[in-house]
Formats: structure tokens, sequence, C-alpha cells
């Protein structure tokens, strides 16, 4: 199947590769408009308190000053920032300017002025009284009885249980777990705390609106969702959507940060109250504090299985840390069991329990992996642990029970977005060519029998499976329009939205090889809601899966339609035809040309516009799978723990671009490593980030990094455009349990708090008496 | 204070206020390649070239570089041709969002002006003050070692 592809399947060079590497201004921070505003944001510097007095006067009276927002002057609805399709699935517990803050870096005030000094000098000039209503700093803080209220407010919606700081809940369950684990010869259970972590894109939300003499707005903004920024713009300030565009343009990474609405509700309405230009960009302090983390989560996994290590129960109690505010709280904390419990399909007995707490901290959103991060980390070390007890190799227990093409889960229908999910068939499911093909390149069999190191180094190696998914079933649309030039090009033109990924290029890879074109015969637009049809945007690997769909049937379409056409001009019927290599031909060696038909549609006879709009409902989620290798090397006498290798063996159906599709993974495991290791937000007692910079939340660079080394198996999903799978997040679900269970295997601690800093392993190796 | 320096070798006057950095500078004088990051020399998406040497341009006061050399990622290719480490960046894959690229492409330039035919450990050690977040630097490591490679076979 994948041989017949001529298009599809090649390592072609990003589309916008040049224009990136010359440096070309392509970034919304590029922008520069005449007479244009700056913005500077005032956050609270209290985590939970009453605003009693808020004078601006002073600000708005400084020259050069020509906007400042606050609770008195901005819509009072409820909103949620979290980027999300109709309806959202998110509480509506926001206000643009609350009366209440929330966390230290909440929003107080947003200033507009000529220069961006002014605009800071002015904030200085805003005096702000509050009445400390006490932090709430941990989930047990939350929970524990007489806890401040964080959400008191009236008109906020679905929150779960205001009352009690619970922000939403979910559960789901099959079977009978009790009886399952009594059933089971063997149960093991692991808690795991993870941290507060933040994205890092290197390039910060930006956005710089304008207003034309018509009273359209434009928004050219760092979104990974530019139609449901219109959307949630146009509530907020009571603009019909028509008036609002919404340019992406190049963008600088978003990871999951760029799903949430968080500036372009204020630069919008400070150029409709001032009629200007307005930019409005965090700081890299505000990209840490005011935009959004990975939820911090506590996760417990019981996990039963029988004597030959085939898991027959799994009880996953998972707890997070939303924030100050619910973004994506009952959506990620539901993936935390969807995207990781069928995988262990064989267990008939498997329950689910979610809840998301408040608290008055920084607020969590979508990132990069979106709760199966923080699940398949004590699942998959539970996982190890049973290994263990059944004198059963790591690769050979998960072999004996990981979900095959063919086979389903009950988890899929029991839990979906924060609701019933959708019952659902693997159809393609690779992992077992992953758990060889991974474990070969690693040498998994020999360096797990005989870890190197010597002297205080211990090594050792670990492993891991996963899986994530491919869009969101029945939630998701994209839509594509294909239009035929009167040179034989096409233009293709997608609301899909390109972080970077290099998602325009192999979408535009997909219209090529149904079009039957080299790959520069593709013109791409894409994310700008005036031009390009509707998409949900960049989240839950949806965009290789859902937009790629969209973009194969318009393709299909305009294909049919210059097919008919040629039929005519070759006297022919269109079954008797062949598109490909830019002609399209009968059997009997007559042929014309593209170019021919696209002049043909524009200047005649009978002219018509070649073109077609098509659109794609996901009915599955076609989940890419991963096995993880790595090997760490534990200094028991520091505690540092070095990586040593990572191998990654990836099934992501056919890889519509293999070599970007490597990236991701690579991409994604860096990011991962990172997590595992040194990545953690840190807070002082009163609830304040102390690390808001790239210096102190470190990141991994150059040095950090061991050789990560990705293979795509080979793999075709049915229900994806060209056999396709989505690939963006799964990678970064690797490193965390495959480096624990690495470390397990080379000191014999199992670390359940990452980051796994040289303090926090040298503190468990000496609780352990191991090297001392 | 009047700034005069050559920029991708034009030579350019600037008025500049005090305390001014180098990225804001050329980013005002439209070298947008230039990326803030940061704005505090942790992530080097500014680093540029001032007489053939890296530095992050947030960390430089415009005053400093009087008279220098100022090379940035909009001065590499030359009459529409790619320098060779940027095709190879695009050739390699090495290229996601593109947003730390201009500055890893100016600290590319640095090394391999002083080491033509560096090994791996040599590059990973000249990007480690680039921070990416795509690529996990497997790609751009390869894409520089490639251009270097052709770059000593173009002078051999």
């Amino acid at each position: 199947m994948k041989d017949k592809f001529k298009v599809v399947g090649i390592n072609e060079r990003k589309i916008d590769g040049r224009t990136l590497v010359t440096g070309s201004p392509v970034f919304a921070g590029d922008l520069d408009l005449p007479g244009m505003l700056h913005v500077a944001l005032l956050t609270s510097p209290v985590a939970h308190a009453r605003i009693t007095r808020l004078d601006t006067s002073a600000a708005e009276a400084l020259d050069g000053v020509a906007c400042v927002l606050t609770h008195r002057n901005t819509p009072e609805m409820r909103y949620t920032t979290a980027g999300q399709g109709h309806p959202e699935p998110s509480p509506y517990d926001t206000r643009m300017f609350d009366t209440k803050v929330r966390f230290i870096g909440d929003r107080v005030a947003a200033v507009a002025a000529d220069s961006p000094a002014i605009a800071l000098r002015a904030l200085g000039l805003i005096d702000a009284e509050y009445e400390d209503l006490g932090p709430v700093l941990s989930i047990d803080a939350a929970l524990a009885p007489g806890a401040p209220v964080i959400h008191d407010e009236p008109d906020a919606l679905d929150i779960w249980d205001a009352e009690h700081n619970i922000a939403s809940v979910v559960s789901a369950i099959a079977g009978d777990v009790t009886a399952g684990f009594d059933e089971s010869d063997v149960v093991v259970e692991t808690t795991t705390e993870t941290q507060y972590a933040q994205h890092a894109p290197l390039e910060p939300h930006v956005v710089v609106s304008s207003i034309n003499p018509e009273g359209r707005i434009t928004l050219v903004s760092s979104t990974q969702v530019p139609f449901h920024v219109r959307r949630i713009v146009a509530r907020l300030l009571d603009v019909p959507i028509h008036r609002i565009r919404v340019i992406k343009p190049r963008l600088g990474g978003g990871f999951g940060v760029k799903q949430e609405v968080l500036i372009e509700d204020v630069a919008a309405l400070m150029t409709l109250r001032t009629g200007r230009p307005v930019r409005f960009e965090f700081t890299r302090s505000q990209e840490f504090i005011s935009s959004r983390t990975r939820h911090p989560m506590r996760v417990r996994v019981k996990l039963g299985a029988r004597s030959d290590g085939i898991v027959h129960a799994i009880d996953m109690e998972a707890i997070s840390n939303t924030g100050a505010y619910g973004a994506h709280a009952l959506t990620v904390m539901s993936n935390t069991g969807s995207k990781t419990l069928p995988l262990y399909n064989k267990a008939p007995h498997v329950r689910f329990d979610g809840k998301a707490v408040y608290t008055t901290m920084p607020v969590a959103g979508a990132y990069r992996g979106y709760g199966g991060t923080q699940g398949c980390y004590p699942l998959e070390m539970a996982m190890d642990e049973i290994a263990e007890r059944l004198h059963i190799d790591p690769v050979e227990l998960r072999s004996r029970n990981h979900i095959r093409a063919g086979q389903t889960s009950p988890i899929f229908e029991e839990l979906g977005e924060g609701r019933k999910g959708t019952p659902q068939i693997i159809t393609s499911c690779e992992l077992d060519a992953c758990l060889q093909v991974g474990a070969e390149r690693f040498d998994w069999v020999r360096k797990r029998a005989e870890p190197r190191g010597d002297g205080s180094i211990r090594h050792g190696v670990g492993m891991s499976v996963h899986m994530q998914g491919s869009g969101i079933p029945l939630v998701d649309m994209a839509a594509a329009t294909v239009a035929m030039n009167d040179d034989g090009s096409f233009n293709l033109l997608v609301g899909a939205t390109d972080l970077g990924t290099g998602s325009d290029t192999i979408l535009a890879q997909i219209a090529a090889e149904v079009l039957g074109v080299p790959l520069t015969r593709i013109v791409v637009v894409s994310s700008d809601t005036d031009l390009t049809p509707f998409d949900t945007g960049a989240y839950a690997s949806s965009t290789t899966y859902v937009s790629g769909w969209a973009v194969q049937r318009a393709a299909e379409e305009v294909r049919d339609r210059i097919v008919a056409v040629a039929a005519t001009m070759l006297e022919t019927e269109p079954e008797q035809l062949v598109l490909a290599d830019s002609r399209v031909s009968t059997s009997d060696g007559r042929s014309v040309d593209l170019a021919a038909i696209g002049h043909r549609s524009y200047y005649g006879p009978d002219p018509a516009q070649i073109a077609a709009t098509a659109s794609f409902v996901p009915e599955s989620s076609a989940p890419p799978f991963m096995a993880a290798f790595t090997e760490v090397a534990v200094d028991v006498e520091t505690g540092r723990i070095e990586v040593l290798d990572f191998v990654a063996a990836v099934d992501c159906g056919t890889a519509v671009n293999p070599r970007l599709a490597e990236g991701q993974v690579e991409g994604a495991i860096a990011n991962g490593i990172g997590y595992a290791l040194t990545e953690q937000m840190e807070f002082t007692r009163l609830g304040r980030v102390k690390n808001p910079d790239l210096a102190r939340y470190k990141i991994p660079g150059t040095m950090d990094l061991p050789p990560i080394r990705v293979f795509l198996v080979e793999s075709y999903e049915p229900t994806g455009p060209m056999g396709a799978k989505s690939v963006a997040e799964i990678g970064i679900n690797g490193p965390l349990p495959a480096i624990a269970n690495a470390v397990y295997h080379a000191v014999g601690i199992r670390l359940t708090h990452p980051p796994f800093t040289s303090e926090k392993v040298w503190r468990a190796l000496r609780a352990a008496g191991v090297g001392a | 204070m009047n700034l005069r320096f050559t920029v991708d070798g034009v030579p350019t006057t600037v008025v500049i206020a005090a305390g001014e950095s180098l990225m804001d500078v050329l980013r005002r004088i439209g070298k947008t390649s230039v990326k803030n990051g940061c704005d505090r020399g942790d992530c080097g998406s500014c680093a540029v070239l001032v007489d053939g040497r890296a530095v992050n341009a947030c960390l430089v006061f415009a005053g400093q570089v009087d008279g220098t050399a100022v090379g940035t990622a909009e001065g590499l290719a030359h009459d529409g041709e790619l320098h060779p480490l940027q095709s190879a960046a695009v050739e390699g894959g090495a290229v996601q969002c593109g947003f730390c690229t201009p500055g890893m492409l100016m600290l590319a330039v640095d090394l391999l002006s002083r080491n033509p035919e560096p090994d791996e450990a040599e590059v990973r050690s000249a990007l480690s003050g680039s921070f990416c977040r795509c690529t996990g630097y497997v790609k751009p490591i390869e894409a520089i070692l490639a251009a270097a490679g052709t770059l000593l076979e173009r002078r051999s």
C-alpha cells in the first residue's frame, strides 16, 4: 500500500524551512504597526485576596498612557481561557479582571502606552490594596476541612463543588476491582506525585491587534486555536464573530500552553477602546507564572496480576492541582485514565477515579501528553514491580499484556474527555514490533543482565510502553479547501495550525499525493479565520489524523473534478483515466497535463473554478504506540542521575514525513527528560514562584541530553489518512517512567516525586541505606 | 547618542538611547531574526556575531558595539543562495518552530570559524548556550556536522 506513495512517506523539506533559516519577520512579535501601543500587565502580589482599593488615576494621567483596564471597566461575564471546542468542558470560573485574585500572578490591571517603558512606569503608579483571604498552596490544603473557598463567586458555571475547592470529578468503572484484586496472585500499589512544570516555548505568548475603518478587528496571535480565540474573544467583548479575524503566523512552539486564550482579549479590548494597534507580549517571567503549567498530580495505582503476569485488575485514582482556575481540569484528568488504562486491556476489572482541585497557585492547562504523562508514570512503575515480583522480564510482561489490533478496552467507552467516551476497536497496533526493534537497538537483554558501573557509579536500564490518541472522536472537526490554479498547481487552505511541527508540510504532502503532483505544486494557506475553513486547532494530537483526512477528502473531490474535465477534453469516460505525474492519461497513451486543465478551468470553454471543501469528524482516535528504553548511571555518593541512552520505537502508522515525525518524538523525549530530572517550578511559603526564568527553571540543553534514538516501525492505520496516526505527544510520556524504572534497576529505589534532582535522589539513597 | 557599526556588511548609523540593548536596537532597525526569548541571556535566541564572535545581543549594550561588525542570520545567505549551515538545517529537518534557529545558526558560524572540523561533542558544547524546546537538538547537531563537511569540501 505504502509503496505506491510518491510524496507521502518521503522526507520532504519543510515548506517554511527557508523562511525560518533566513530569519524572516514571520512571527507575531515581528509585526510593528504605526501608532502601536504596548501592554504591561499588573499581577497580584498575594496568592488569595479581595481587591479593596484600586486607584489607576495617576497611571491614566501619565503622558503616553492610552488605556488602563481593571475589573471596573471590563466585561464581568465568566468564561474559561481553555481554548476548547464548544460546548466547553472546562468550568466558567474566570473573569477578564476580577475583584478577587487567586494566585500570585493573577491579572489585576493592564496598561497600554506609547512605549513598553511608559507602560511599565504606569504600572508603578497604580495603587492597589488587598484583603488577604489566606493562601491555599497544596492539594491537601485545598481539601482540608475549613479551607478557604477559592471560587466563592455566585456566577461561576460548571464547578463541581466550589465550596470544597473541587473543580471537577470523573469516574469510570468496568468489572469489579475488589474481586479482581482478590483473584490476583500479586498486587502492587504505587503513588506518585508530579510537580509544577512549564512548557517553556522559546517564543512567549504574543499578539498584535488592530482595527480597520470598517470596525473589523485583526488579531495576529501566537495561538494553537485561532477559531476558538475568535469565538471566545467575540463572546467576551460582545463583538460579532464576523468582526474578528484571527491569524496565526509562524509560531515559536506551543506544546499546549498556546491552546489558552491569555492575551488576545486584553489586546482586542484595548484596540476597541483606543482605535490603535496594540501589542501584548508576555515576558519570560509572565510566561512561567501567569500563563499555564502541567497539572501537578497525585496518582495512586493499584495493579493485580495473575501468576502468568496477565494484569487482572487496575485501580487508578488521580487528584490533580488545577491551580486558581479550572482550565482543562476535567479533560486532563480524564485523559490520565483514558490514555493509559486501555493499554492493558486483558484486565476485566478497571476503575478510574479523578478529582481536580483548586489551589491559589499558577493555573494548569493543556500540556503535551495531557494527563497521560502523569498517569503512565505510576502505571509503568507498577508494571515494573509486577515484573520483578513474578520474575518476568519487563519487556515480556508488556508483550503479554498490551492491547492489540482487533481488540478493545471498556475504558474507551467509559471514559472520554470529561464524559462518556466512544467505543473503539484498535485497528492498528505494532507495539510488538516496537518492543522488538527497541529492545534490539537498545541491546536490552545484555544490558539488563549485566549492568555496567564501578565505584560509586551504578548503571541500570528501564523501559516503559505508551499509547496516546489521534484527536478527539466525535468532537474535533477539521476542514480543508483545495482550489486549482491556472498553471495546474493548487492552493490548499487549512484551518489547521502549524506550531512548528511541520503540519503545513505534511498536509501539503497528503494533498500532493492525491493530486498526483510534486509538493512544490501545493501552495499552503493556513490558520487564518478570514481565509481558511474551520479546524478545531492543534491539540490532542489531532492534526495529522483529523486535518489530514479533511485534506485528503478535499483533494479527492478536486481530483474527481479534474478527471471529469479531462474526460471531456480527451473525449472519453472518467473511469478510463488516471491522474498521476501532473497529467491525466488514458490507457492508450493519450493525456492532458494539469496546466492545460487549470487554464481551461479559468478561461474556457465552459470555465468554472475547480475547487472543493471537505470536512472530517473522527469516529475513533487511533492511538500511536511507543516502547521506550533508557540506560542511566546513578552516582550513589552524590545522587546524580545521568541518562546515557534513550531509545524510542514508535508506531505512528504511515509516517507522512518520517524525518518530521522523528523530530516530534525526539523533541518530546528531550522535554520529558527535563520533566523527569530537572524541571520544577518552586514556590515560597506564600505561593510565589521562585524560579520564573530559564536559568533557574532548568530545561535541557545540548550538554544535558543523551543520544535520543528514535525508530519508526512499519505500520499502517486503516482509519487514518494514507494510513497515518498522529505522533506529537506520545514521546513525552516515556522518560519519566523509563528513567524511574532504570534507577530502580541501578540502585533499588523507587523514585515517586520528580524531578529526580541529585539532592532528592541522595536523600532517597541514604534513607534506603544504599551506598552510604 | 549615535551608534556607527556595520550590520550584515552594511554601514549603519542609529540613534540609540542610554541603556538600550543591542537586541532591542537590532530589532528596531528591522533585524527581526534576532529573537527575544528571555531578555536576560539565558536562552540564546538573540545570538549575533560581533566581530565574528557569538554573543547574546540582549546582554550587550548597543553602545558597546560602536565601530564593530555585527552579523545576524539575515546576512548568511548570498544572492539567494543559502549558507551551507542554513541548507543543512532545512535538508536535515533541524528546523521545527524556527524561533531559536537564527541564534543557533550564529553559534554554529562562530564555531566553524574557529574549528572547521568539530566532532559531535564540540558541536554540543558550542550550542550549549542555545535552548531549543522542539527538536531535542538531535537534528540541529547532525545538520551542523553535515554543513561542516560541505564547507570543508568547498575549501579543498
